[in-house]
């Protein structure tokens, strides 16, 4: 049964619009059957024929033009080329659990990791054999320096990810927290551009700066709360609000009080 | 107009129609004391918050102190304080109140009658009205004023050439944060970068512009800009023209077909522009699109300025719509 399911995954690739109907919906995983000689290049295409294939068309070319489309009771979505992407792509998406994507059209977001490491290895192997492209960053964000990196982060990150990495809104689009990030997610991160995020070159943000960076990231992931009530770190709103709380039960009671001795 | 008249009409009717006073009848308590004391507390509050009502304004109109923003809110803060304490004062010994108590449901005229007579009768505790009512009045006027007066900084209506005033000028090159050049070819697609006036002052609000490229195919920018974009590379004024923060966000899909179109986003209130249609607003508060610099590649291949701005930078003020002055 399983080794039927890699010979189906095979057929994709070669006769995408009739074998793609019938392979499982993507929820869930399709396993490759395959001896655990194989070479990662080869797992990684019967994973990739299995389970990516279905948006980002056979060997990485993408469904860009096309719309979202029914083939034999299975929606086909459109999917970006992975042709020159690179290992750096893949290995963030596989490893945040951004990909495979729940809902077509949706944004990626962080979530459950579905491959298993050998399996994301194998994967990276092959969609960065698809063309030249970057591969995975090596960050050291021991180098950075935290000043440095808080002011970085605010001039290019803290708009959308707030300024302590809680995550933030924009129209259209949500900016996650970075609380789960990795040093090696957000160097991949700030040179790919995720869903609308800006993609960062190396003349805005260098090496050592993305350094620095990283170094700020991990440091809000446990801040120095020196004030006492960090309230979530989320900003002066709930800090406005806890105020009023307390200014207005203050009021409340000098009110009764007044009353009281009116009264008399 | 015709509700002054009616209110009028009805002021005049009420007056000739007055009923006769009603023969006195018998005096139930003596007039209570005057309370000079609180008279004097309550005309020394009112005083002391239009005191600080006027130390607001004092406060705003003179630029540039140091901790101005404490002290605007200590004098606004104070004046409320006072007038509150006035108040306090008026209610415990000033004015004459008298209670009975009574259930629900049955209403008892002549009881109700007696309380107003009762309060009638003890006389009022003001001995000096006129100085009591100037006391009022130059509070409740001093604490508008201070409230109204911040007013001043929606801007001018009238001088406002100043905003058009900024240091690009046509052939001034585009700089990063370090002053070297920027390149035509080092701006890439999804990308944003700030660049400033070689050689100008940083500070000065038409000073920075954010840079982005789009595909030139994608541009559909207003009449009159063709060549503004060289390779689709867009320049926009860096303040947002709502309330003046920094256009710190871009929005840039990874895959187009299914993902927000780009965008210039303010972090403040999420101000929305659409780099390729020149800054319109898509979203948020802003009402005015993004002033737009007109950009040229030179020999050498770096950005340049092609002239001043395509209109006034920075927030909104008075009389913004009314045009560049002559």
């Amino acid at each position: 049964m399983r080794l039927g399911l890699a010979v189906l995954a095979l057929l994709a690739l070669a006769l995408p619009a009739t074998a793609v109907g019938s392979l499982p919906l993507p929820y869930g995983i399709v396993d490759a059957e395959a001896p655990e000689t194989t070479p990662l290049r080869e797992l990684g295409f019967q994973l990739y024929a299995g389970n990516c294939s279905i948006c980002h068309g056979p060997d990485g070319m993408g469904f860009v033009n096309k719309p979202e489309q029914e083939i034999s009771g299975v929606t086909v979505g459109r999917g970006p080329s992975l042709r020159g992407v690179g290992e750096q792509a893949p290995d963030f998406y596989l490893r945040t659990g951004r990909m495979p994507l729940g809902t077509l059209g949706e944004q990626p977001q962080r979530g459950p990791v579905l491959f298993t490491d050998h399996q994301i290895r194998a994967l990276v192997a092959y969609v960065g054999s698809l063309g030249p492209g970057p591969s995975i960053p090596r960050p050291h964000p021991e180098r950075g320096k935290l000043n440095k990196g808080l002011q970085l982060f605010t001039e290019h990150c803290a708009g959308c990810h707030q300024v302590v990495a809680e995550g933030g809104y924009l129209p259209g689009a949500e900016a996650p927290p970075l609380d789960e990030a990795t040093p090696t997610q957000i160097a991949e991160a700030v040179r790919i551009g995720p869903y609308v995020m800006p993609r960062f070159s190396k003349r805005a943000i260098s090496d050592g700066e993305l350094d620095s960076i990283i170094a700020y990231v991990q440091y809000t992931k446990t801040p120095n709360d020196s004030g006492g009530w960090s309230l979530g770190h989320v900003g002066p709103i709930p800090e406005g609000l806890v105020a009023w709380l307390i200014a207005a039960a203050a009021l409340v009671a000098v009110c009764l009080v007044l009353a009281r001795r009116l009264k008399r | 107009m015709k509700r002054w008249l009616i209110a009028a009409v009805v002021f005049l009717l009420g007056r000739t129609k007055r009923k006769p006073r009603a023969p006195e009848p018998q005096r139930m308590v003596a007039a209570g004391a005057a309370n000079p004391r609180a008279e004097r507390w309550f005309i020394g509050l009112l005083l002391a918050s239009a005191f600080c009502a006027a130390g607001f304004i004092a406060a705003y109109a003179l630029d540039g102190i140091p901790h101005q923003t404490q002290y605007l809110g200590l004098g606004l803060g104070l004046s409320f304080v006072c007038l509150a304490a006035a108040c306090t004062v008026a209610a415990k010994g000033l004015v004459v109140t008298e209670e009975l108590e009574e259930e629900y449901s049955i209403e008892h005229v002549s009881e109700q009658d007696t309380v107003v007579q009762i309060v009638e009768e003890s006389g009022s505790r003001f001995t000096r009205k006129k100085l009591v009512t100037g006391a009022a009045v130059t509070a409740g006027g001093a604490l508008g004023a201070a409230l109204v007066v911040p007013a001043v900084s929606f801007g001018p209506i009238l001088e406002t050439g100043k905003f058009y005033d900024t240091p690009w000028r046509r052939g001034r090159r585009l700089v990063d944060d370090g002053g070297r050049p920027w390149p035509a070819q080092e701006i890439e697609e999804k990308d944003f970068y700030t660049a400033y006036p070689e050689g100008a002052d940083r500070e000065q609000l038409g000073a920075a512009v954010v840079v982005v490229r789009l595909r030139p195919q994608e541009l559909q920018l207003p009449a009159g800009r063709d060549g503004w974009a060289p390779s689709g590379i867009l320049a926009y004024s860096k303040v947002c023209t709502h309330a003046g923060c920094a256009i710190s966000l871009y929005r840039t899909p990874l895959f187009p077909p299914v993902e927000p179109k780009p965008a210039l986003v303010c972090p403040c209130h999420y101000s929305t522009f659409d780099p390729a249609r020149g800054a319109e607003v898509i979203y948020g508060p802003a009402g005015r699109p993004l002033p737009q610099l007109p950009l040229y590649v030179d020999a050498e291949g770096n950005l340049r300025a092609g002239g001043n701005f395509s209109g006034p930078v920075g927030p909104s003020w008075w009389g913004v719509r009314m045009g560049k002055p002559t």
